[in-house]
């Protein structure tokens, strides 16, 4: 049996409100939104705020919504069952609906929101644990320790980003919309990421009010997209390994531009190198487009580095890398993802 | 401590509880509905499932707190619901579940029949693939699963008065068709025993 620790609970119906308490309450306070990550943590003892602060009565940062202009936007609280379902935000961010699709089990994506995905604290084998678990191995750098349990003799935390749709928003350039003391303010999602695993986010103490996914350019090419996400079972588990997939291809099936972004590996969510160079000029289901796909596949086997953070073997994820890109890649130009094993 | 305006399974309840207990927490130790099982506690299993506003969601990661007018259903307003809405006996789902002997502990079942139930009544002729898919949060350390999803696709077939799908373990000797003796249905065969009477 697992008990919250104490905390007071405030249930503002605004974000004026919310905003004005996470100022007053500083890093006391902390925001639940779905509770689905932080209620968990808490009940480890990792985060024992005094004020709880619930998201959950504030309507405006519900739904999706599509502006004139062609910006999609998400309220935080969207879920990502709605997500996964909302139809402006397939047609525009293909790999972002696989993912919201793809995480945790079905009562999960109910409660668990996008807002919360984007902000989910980073994750490790020897962080995820209780108290009692976590004290009698030693306590570790990012919670009550001095050293590291992954890298020996170590000196930084390397807990794995683990938010299947931070990738994914990261292809389609999306926009994070913070609200502070100072009023909002937007962040691109590229921005978001710092590379330690104690706190892996440049923003700390705002609210995410809202998720942007700008126009596409008006230059006649094709959103195509995917995620591929391995895991242990295919019913409920956080990534081992995740991968999105975006191709912007013309009218003759040519790729004029591409995007692969990883999740898993590190603190923070990682773009693939030069994946954009070797897919780009190269026409779908040609000879060139395989070979393309292939060079990808083992330029990211090269770049991705699996760390033992989180579970499942470092080699078997590794193994899997060009893998799991290499299916990403191939469902993204056949329209077939995401890619998963079950 | 404060005070919580809750609605359970029909009933409008107050309750005394602190901010920081789980919906969980308030339905087994305030409330004694201890049908909502606590499993992993951390959000895992499915054991705690219950349903808010028709929804399959966990107990154990709700804090009670935030359900207030909210509708909950937990495993115990099942069958009330059914007889409320004209029908007699236990739930279909409940019926099925114990005909197909879906169950072997029965620690996984009060969840399992609510996503269940949710699924059916959003969907009353979902495929297989549905099936799993909308009990895929609810884990079962005992059964396999397979007499779990015969069960839903049972309520299915029943509902639609057509006949159900033989199991894969008895192809040519439908037990469905003979029913079990439980909830009006007809009595199993007599079984013979060492003695050569009648069971
Ligand atoms: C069994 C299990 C399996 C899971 N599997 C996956 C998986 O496969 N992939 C995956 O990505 N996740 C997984 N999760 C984690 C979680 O369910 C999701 O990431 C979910 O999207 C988190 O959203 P939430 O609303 O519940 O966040 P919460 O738990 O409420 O919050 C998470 C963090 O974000 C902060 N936060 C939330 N909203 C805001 C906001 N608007 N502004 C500022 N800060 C905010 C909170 O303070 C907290 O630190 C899993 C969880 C469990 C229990
Ligand atoms: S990587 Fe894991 S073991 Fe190392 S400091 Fe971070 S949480 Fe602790
Ligand atoms: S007890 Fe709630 S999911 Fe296991
Ligand atoms: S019957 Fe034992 S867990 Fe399902």
């Amino acid at each position: 049996m697992l008990r919250l620790p104490k905390f007071e609970l405030e249930n503002p119906t605004t974000v004026a409100e919310a905003v004005a308490l996470l100022a007053r309450h500083g890093d006391d306070a902390q925001v639940i939104a779905g509770g689905t990550d932080l209620v968990p943590n808490m009940k480890h003892e990792l985060f024992t705020p005094d004020v709880v602060v619930s998201l959950a009565g504030i309507a405006e940062l519900r739904g999706v919504c599509v502006r004139d202009d062609g910006t999609v936007c998400i309220g935080a609280m969207t879920t990502l069952d709605d997500v996964a379902a909302s139809e402006p935000v397939r047609a525009r961010a293909l790999a972002v609906t696989q993912a919201a699709a793809l995480i945790a089990g079905p009562q999960l994506r109910r409660m668990g929101t996008l807002g919360g995905n984007v902000m989910l604290d980073t994750r490790c084998q020897w962080y995820n644990q209780t108290h009692f678990w976590r004290q009698a191995l030693g306590f570790c750098l990012k919670k009550d320790g001095t050293l590291c349990h992954v890298v020996e003799g170590g000196g930084k935390c390397v807990a794995a980003a683990s938010n299947d749709t931070a990738p994914a928003l990261m292809t389609v350039g999306a926009v994070l919309v913070f609200h502070g003391p100072d009023g909002p303010r937007e962040v691109p999602i590229d921005d978001l990421w710092h590379p330690d695993g104690i706190y892996n986010k440049k923003v700390r103490g705002e609210l995410l009010t809202e998720v942007r996914i700008p126009p596409r350019a008006d230059d006649g090419t094709r959103l195509l997209g995917a995620y591929g996400k391995l895991r242990e079972r295919g019913s409920i588990d956080f990534p081992l390994f995740g991968v999105a997939v975006r191709l912007d291809v013309d009218a003759n099936d040519t790729i004029q531009d591409a995007d692969l972004c990883s999740v898993a590996l590190q603190a923070r969510p990682v773009r693939l190198k030069k994946m954009a160079e070797l897919l780009r000029g190269v026409t779908l289901g040609s000879d060139a487009f395989q070979d393309a796909v292939a060079t990808c596949a083992a330029q990211a086997a090269k770049q991705c580095r699996p760390l033992a953070n989180v579970p499942g073997d470092a080699d078997y994820r590794h193994a899997m890398v060009p893998v799991y890109v290499r299916r990403t890649l191939l469902a993204a130009a056949a329209g077939s993802g995401p890619v998963h094993h079950i | 401590m404060r005070l919580q305006r809750l609605q359970i399974n029909g009933d409008r309840i107050e309750v005394a509880a602190p901010s920081h207990w789980t919906l969980l927490e308030v339905l087994r130790y305030r409330l004694g509905l201890t049908g909502s099982k606590q499993g992993c506690d951390k959000g895992d299993c499915g054991a705690c499932t219950v349903l808010i506003d028709g929804k399959p969601v966990l107990a154990c990661l709700t804090l009670s707190a935030l359900c207030e007018e909210r509708e909950i259903t937990t495993i115990e307003g099942l069958l009330p619901a059914h007889l409320r809405s004209g029908g007699t006996g236990p739930d279909p789902v409940q019926d099925a579940f114990d005909r197909c002997g879906a169950l072997q502990c029965g620690f996984c079942q009060p969840g399992m029949m609510l996503s269940a139930r949710a699924l059916l009544n959003e969907n009353p002729a979902p495929s297989r693939a549905e099936i799993k898919d909308a009990l895929a949060g609810n884990l079962c350390r005992c059964t396999g699963y397979t007499q779990i999803v015969q069960a839903v696709e049972l309520v299915v077939a029943e509902a639609a008065g057509s006949e159900p799908e033989p199991p894969a373990w008895a192809p040519n000797a439908n037990p469905w068709k003979n029913g079990c003796a439980k909830n009006g249905h007809e009595e199993p065969p007599a079984r013979a025993t060492d003695n050569g009477e009648g069971a």
